[in-house]
């Protein structure tokens, strides 16, 4: 047997070219080149991989004829929806992990078609209308949305709740596959909220399936979603499971998260500010970017976010400030 | 030398990049629309000028155990520049919350300062470190001597405490973040009280044999 030492200028197994590569040494190439740009366009705002949204068809009404709706780019990126993230560039990042189709939501309580039902079934899609509302965050900035839905009492008609039936409470998805953030307790999971019947009851409170006349966007509460208008963002709880006619008051999530700062009711009041900021005036989203963003003018918060007219008698006689 | 120098340039080169990447981000949005700075610049402006004073003040109140633990003097001269670049991003911090965010509405300004404890905190940070930043030069050291001067410095821990909390009352549910920035001070304070013990009993020790 020969026992060779390799000598200095012996190249070394491990440095010879695999056979195959050096066959497809083009496709080798071009195949790392796409690596690394791929790399680099890494760096570039990452590719829409949201599912693509339908087309509705629903009628127009007189709803926010006068407004101007913020741009749908703006509503679709600035987002609070801690089940997918606590930034507002989150929900829109995170949100496609959300599957809202098929869809089911359940109904009980006080009420006579009370079990589990399908998400069409619920919302008929011919009776669709269009209704452009003004969204009032508590954080103090607005925007204009023109949402596509069913007012919330002609759905609860249908179902037909017993006069027992004094509240409706909302629940949203929990499944923390499809809404990372419920693996971690900043919030009590799941996102639950609730109405009075009468304020449930108003013509201006909507179920939304969709914006901007197409399906609902993930991040923006898909597939269903509540729109209560005179009141802060926060209560038109998202992607609802759960529609529960009770007759007490249910528990509503950033209320139990921090009860002096959220009350149940959460109507807009510029009048009552929170703790930590004025409720006076707010920066409305219309979608410009930039310096004009920068100086934009805040405009006056209205009392009822403007629809005081629908709404006021609701409160009649309720201390608003104590109330909250 | 010639080090120290080149290190400061480039130093203020990278404490100005944030700055710089925030008004690029602005200027870029408004020409070609894009949502760099989001829909709602104003929040997010206010954002990340307090955050990178945040980082700026942990960054400088490492150095001293840094320069120890890794034994490398000259990184305290660094500390200067890098304490001037936390005071400089806390009062644009401070400055866009004024111009930007209230719009100098000087009714709503005294309710923040006199009802709002947190707004109430975060100047409280800021009037504390103004004396730091105004004696941060050579002459405020002579003038003062160097016992006094460091006595006076010490202020940066309460501000950087009071400037913690201020960071958790403004969070509406995920704290993660301001935990790591007060373990982080945590951490720092602990190695601070730490080494002076062991100054003390080296002190004490030197004291002792001396009887």
């Amino acid at each position: 047997m020969i026992i060779r030492t390799p000598k200095s200028y012996d190249l070394k197994e491990t440095s010879v070219t695999k056979e195959d590569i050096y066959f497809n040494r083009r496709k080798f190439l071009k195949s790392s080149l796409a690596a690394a740009a791929g790399g680099f366009l890494g760096f570039c705002p990452s590719k829409n991989l949201q599912a693509e949204l339908q087309q509705l068809s629903y009628k127009t009404t007189k709803w926010g004829k006068t407004l101007k709706p913020s741009s749908f780019e703006a509503i679709t990126s600035y987002n609070n929806f801690y089940e997918f993230g606590t930034d507002k560039s989150d929900p829109k990042k995170n949100s496609h992990l959300l599957k809202p189709k098929p869809w089911t939501i359940e109904v009980a309580g006080h009420v006579e078609k009370t079990g589990i039902f399908d998400f069409d079934d619920l919302v008929e899609k011919k009776t669709l209308e269009e209704r452009i509302y003004r969204m009032r965050c508590v954080e103090a900035w607005s925007m204009v949305i023109p949402w596509i839905g069913v007012p919330l009492n002609k759905v609860i008609k249908k179902l037909n709740p017993s006069s027992k039936a004094k509240f409706v409470g909302f629940t949203t998805l929990k499944d923390p596959t499809q809404m990372p953030m419920q693996n971690t307790n900043i919030l009590d999971w799941p996102y639950v909220e609730g109405l009075r019947i009468d304020e449930a009851m108003n013509p201006l409170t909507l179920l939304a399936v969709g914006l901007y006349g197409k399906t609902m966007p993930n991040q923006n509460g898909a597939p269903i979603r509540l729109v209560v208008p005179w009141k802060y963002g926060f209560k038109g709880i998202k992607s609802i499971v759960k529609i529960e006619f009770l007759s007490h008051k249910p528990p509503s999530s950033w209320n139990i998260q921090a009860p002096q700062e959220y009350g149940f009711y959460s109507n807009v009041n510029p009048n009552r500010d929170h703790p930590r900021w004025s409720q006076k005036k707010e920066r409305r989203i219309t979608g410009q970017s930039g310096f004009a963003a920068l100086f934009d003018d805040k405009i006056d918060t209205l009392l009822f976010n403007g629809y005081a007219e629908e709404v006021a008698h609701l409160y009649k006689d309720m201390d608003l400030i104590k109330f909250f | 030398m010639i080090f120290r120098s080149t290190a400061k340039l480039i130093l203020f080169i990278i404490g100005l990049a944030p700055l710089t990447w925030l008004v690029t981000a602005l200027t870029c949005d408004s020409i070609y629309g894009t949502i760099l700075m989001s829909v709602d610049p104003v929040q997010k402006l206010n954002r990340e000028l307090g955050d990178w004073a945040l980082i700026f003040l942990m960054v400088t109140l490492s150095v001293g155990p840094l320069s120890k633990i890794l034994k490398r003097k000259n990184l305290i001269a660094l500390r200067r520049m890098l304490g001037l670049l936390t005071y400089f991003y806390a009062v644009l911090h401070l400055t866009s919350y004024i111009i930007i965010d209230l719009q100098l509405d000087w009714h709503e300004f005294v309710k923040d300062v006199t009802k709002r404890n947190f707004i109430i905190l975060g100047m409280t940070s800021v009037v504390l470190l103004t004396p730091l930043a105004l004696t941060s030069n050579n002459i405020s050291l002579k003038i003062l001597g160097s016992k006094s001067w460091k006595k006076l410095h010490y202020l940066v821990y309460p501000a950087a405490i009071i400037a913690i909390i201020h960071f958790f009352m403004m969070i509406r549910a995920d704290y993660h973040r301001p935990i790591i920035y007060a373990s982080l001070l945590f951490a720092l304070l602990i190695y601070r009280i730490w080494t002076i013990e062991i100054k003390n009993t080296k002190i004490i020790s030197r004291f002792r044999s001396k009887i």
